[in-house]
């Protein structure tokens, strides 16, 4: 049994770049990754979104209106549908002077995961409780 | 000898990412590691062939088939060159067309890896 654990971290704003959602569903591949391991080896990811990044959270984003596409938030109610731990920056958040009843949920979609809302020292702490980091 | 999986997502033009991520596969390919190559976002503008070498621009075709050659696993994130117009008839030979999941596997059995995100 083998398991390697991955930190996503999001410090770009959405729609300026890919960037955001392309974290999202490379975290979201874990889902898939096991047809390509050994018997017993797993990926176990984590979404950390910090800086900027932390406007990928904002819910009610009008992207299908807007640009025509999928939106982040869409995204990242298939990351708490499929169960990834995501945590957003709480002091970021209060830099942007975003309260946690604007955060995106997945309730609506009767996933078990709420988007987790912690001080800097906890996703510190993922990063260094990760194999390897990835910066988006 | 260890194992190092590169994840790049820069454009071929507009950045010098891409070009450092072949060279860099290259220098460790020769102190005898072996390499992986995940191309998603604009970098999968590096997988068209047949790219005219202009003097002021980047061009990515020679080093990526010379790599290739060498033995580099190189893999294109299949949704992400489709979406730019590129088809399989259109991309470099020997180049691996995959899913995201494809990038983690080569990152689970990785001993370093060197993410460079997109602009």
């Amino acid at each position: 049994m083998a398991d390697t654990k991955l930190a996503f971290v999001v410090q770009r704003p959405p729609y300026k770049s890919e960037n955001p959602k392309l974290a999202i569903t490379h975290a979201i591949a874990y889902q898939t990754v096991e047809i390509l391991l050994e018997e017993g080896e797993t990926v176990t990811p984590t979404l950390c979104f910090i800086g900027d990044g932390v406007l990928a959270c904002i819910k009610d984003q009008k992207a299908m209106d807007t640009y025509g596409i999928t939106s982040t938030e869409t995204h990242l109610k298939n990351a708490l549908l499929v169960d990834l731990d995501v945590f957003v920056c709480k002091e970021d958040l209060e830099r942007f002077g975003i309260t946690e009843d604007k955060i995106v949920n997945a309730d609506d979609m009767g996933a078990d995961k709420r988007i987790q809302v912690v001080p800097y020292e906890t996703i510190q702490a993922e990063m260094e409780a990760a194999k390897h980091v990835l910066f988006f | 000898m260890g194992v190092l999986s590169i994840g790049v997502f820069s454009s071929l033009i507009g950045s010098m990412n891409l070009d450092f991520a072949l060279k860099l596969a290259d220098a460790a390919l020769q102190k005898g590691h072996k390499v992986n190559l995940w191309l998603s976002g604009n970098a999968t503008s590096l997988v068209k062939k047949d790219q005219k070498h202009l003097k002021d621009y980047s061009t990515g075709e020679k080093p990526l088939k010379a790599l290739l050659e060498k033995g580099v696993e190189v893999c294109t994130c299949e949704a992400c060159t489709l979406a730019r117009g590129i088809q399989k008839t259109d991309a470099i030979e020997g180049v691996q067309w995959n899913a995201m999941h494809w990038y983690l596997a080569k990152i689970h059995e990785s001993d370093r890896v060197l993410h460079i995100g997109g602009e």
